[in-house]
């Protein structure tokens, strides 16, 4: 069944309200609703001080069980570095075809490259994290198409590469998802 | 179609094998997992696999023990071995007891990446290997590159007889014309297919911004690089490279570019290191290149080193023919994108159409049918929905004074009269606007 939202959930301080400038795109993409939302969890529990760095595994287990549903897609999005054991960083990761996933803005900023800030790029990579992350949600895997947003992408600079859209491959399979969902 | 590629993940931490299995399906791969040397084997027996990934520090029967009789039963599967504590020795070992490769955990979610493309594009050259050559070479992944003319299917053949060499290719055409896509169409059918395509928008970036975004720094370089940074020629090792607008470079940057093309390796800025990569470059442009080297403009010696292909993509006015199917592909992907059912067009309305003569080729084609999706009454599309009268469409000239006359009054109208947008749309200053307005008594249209 086609999801009757999209929940974005923030956890700690980001400065600034992104999420209500990705919000209307996030729609437009999934053509579902999205709300945004303030979640609270005692991220210390979650940090590994070998790594200096956040359980992305536990989190995204922890996100599900307290705040995900199965009427909606949720997505937490964060602001710290994740990891997961095998590598070194994550930008995010999801369940596929599952009820949530989560997205890092941490390693999204210019500043943290030896670049002039550039709140436009940010705010757009992390568009295209959420709607990514979003799209494993719905089941789709990484395409090889270079510039659709399903495209994995292992360093910053290959997200600026993607659009924060779906190709008309993927795009066709999350109507088709719709469609088998709904019967 | 290509075949899924299965992996066999083999390692004794569940939190290791689970957070593989789960990386690598959301890559599309087949992916199954074993938790120690002996179930693997029996795996590997019943099953096939393209890629084994396992842990060299296991308990019961090592890494190094499961890759020997691994090669012994499939002499030819691919092996990578993973461990957290790397030796100069084990590595060593694994090499020479036939691993394909040897990563130290955790990895840098870039080098996994790469690892698994190489992996993958090692199956993909055994497989060719195995059937017959001169079969006939489909192209893959097209479908963005819409169209049946003669003029369309010419670039096609092209793209296909360019796509497996390495050859640097020059994209010429007019701007909306999908250059990108063609770019993008060589790529994903060579063998460069599973490394990245690189776009820089060359006309886009400042002189010393272009060279920081090709060739990377070093942290330190400059005021605020506090890391060192990989270049665009970095990425695209082992990949292609796409310069959009190359002819907007600078007379320095084409001197950086010429070297870098010659001996395929370049140094950060602010670093000392050599790096090497191997990346094809395609090149686009909307300009006379010819003409600029001719003028001056353009170093000659870069343009015979770009120029080993060109490909010369037609604009819309060449290839009518097309308009009617590249119509109903933007129609469905429009309405497929506003969740709406697909639309129809009136016949009246798609034959306005191909007699317009969009300036702006296929991308005011697509913004035209957007819009008309937007504003229409979501069955069809009919003629008061599309942003062209009937003496907008192209009528025939005799004189060049007659022909200027329409254009300048067209880009007036595009731009609702606004004088500074529509000068340097027409690319001249405004004061010569004006008098082009007097000259041919144009006025504003209510």
């Amino acid at each position: 069944m086609k999801p009757e939202s999209i929940k974005l959930i923030s956890f700690g301080y980001f400065g600034r309200d992104f999420l209500a400038e990705i919000i209307h795109d996030v729609e437009r993409e999934f053509s579902v609703p999205v709300k945004t939302q303030e979640g609270y969890l005692d991220l210390s529990e979650y940090f590994e001080p070998a790594r200096k760095q956040y359980d992305g595994n536990k989190l995204l287990e922890e996100i599900g069980r307290r705040f995900a549903s199965d009427k909606s897609k949720t997505l937490g999005i964060l602001n710290v570095d994740l990891y997961i054991p095998i590598l070194t960083f994550i930008f995010g990761q999801a369940y596929l075809n599952g009820r949530c996933g989560i997205a890092s803005a941490y390693r999204l900023k210019n500043e943290r490259y030896g670049l002039e800030a550039d709140e436009k790029v940010f705010v757009d990579r992390l568009r295209k994290e959420v709607i990514h992350e979003l799209g494993h949600t719905f089941g789709l895997i990484h395409c090889q198409n270079p510039v659709c947003v399903m495209r994995s992408s292992t360093y910053v600079e290959d997200i600026d590469q993607k659009n924060w859209s779906f190709c008309s491959k993927c795009r066709k399979k999350l109507d088709i998802s719709f469609v088998a969902e709904s019967l | 179609m290509a075949k899924k590629i299965s992996i066999l993940i083999v390692d004794d931490e569940r939190s290791v094998r689970e957070s593989l299995c789960s990386w690598f399906i959301e890559d599309g791969y087949r992916v199954v997992s074993a938790e120690d040397a002996k179930k693997a084997l029996s795996l590997i027996e019943s099953e096939t696999f393209d890629i084994v990934l396992a842990d060299i520090k296991m308990p019961g029967m090592d890494g190094l023990e499961m890759l020997k009789r691994i090669k012994t039963i499939r002499k030819e599967a691919i092996v990578i071995m993973m461990t957290a504590f790397a030796t100069v020795d084990t590595a060593v070992q694994a090499l020479k007891d036939g691993a394909f490769d040897y990563v130290t955990k955790p990895f840098d979610p870039d080098d996994l990446s790469h690892l698994i493309r190489n992996a993958s594009r090692q199956i993909s050259l055994m497989e060719e290997n195995e059937v017959l050559r001169d079969k006939v070479v489909s192209l893959e992944n097209v479908e963005d590159l819409i169209g049946e003319s003669k003029a369309m299917q010419q670039v096609l053949l092209e793209i296909e007889s360019v796509a497996q060499s390495s050859a640097s290719v020059i994209i010429t055409g007019e701007s909306g014309t999908g250059k990108e896509l063609v770019a993008r169409a060589i790529h994903v059918n060579s063998p460069r297919k599973f490394f990245p395509l690189v776009s820089v928008h060359c006309g886009a970036l400042s002189e010393s911004l272009l060279e920081s975004e090709l060739f990377g720094h070093e942290k330190g370089a400059f005021t605020g690089a506090v890391y060192n940074r990989k270049g665009r020629f970095e990425m695209a090792d082992n990949g292609t490279i796409f310069l959009d607008e190359i002819a907007t470079i600078s007379t320095k940057m084409q001197v950086e570019l010429l070297r870098v093309l010659e001996t395929k390796s370049f140094v950060r800025v602010g670093g000392n290191k050599e790096i090497k990569s191997d990346f094809r470059v395609i090149c686009a442009t909307n300009r006379d290149l010819k003409t600029m080297v001719d003028n001056g403009a353009f170093r000659e010696d870069l343009f015979y080193r770009l120029n080993v292909v060109n490909i010369r993509v037609p604009p819309l006015r060449e290839r009518t023919e097309d308009i009617p199917l590249l119509t109903e592909y933007f129609i469905k992907k429009y309405c497929s994108t506003m969740n709406r059912p697909v639309m129809s067009i009136e016949p009246a309305a798609l034959s306005r159409l191909a007699e317009f003569p969009f300036p702006g080729n296929i991308r005011e084609l697509e913004n035209m049918i957007e819009r008309a999706i937007v504003v229409g009454n979501g069955k069809k599309i009919c003629l008061k929905d599309l942003p062209i009268e009937k003496n907008k469409s192209m009528p025939s000239f005799e004189s060049l004074n007659e022909l200027e006359k329409h254009h300048v009054l067209q880009i007036l109208d595009k731009y609702n009269w606004n004088i500074s947008v529509s000068a340097k749309a027409l690319k001249i200053d405004r004061v010569t606007l004006y008098n082009k307005i007097k000259k041919y008594n144009l006025k504003q249209s209510n």
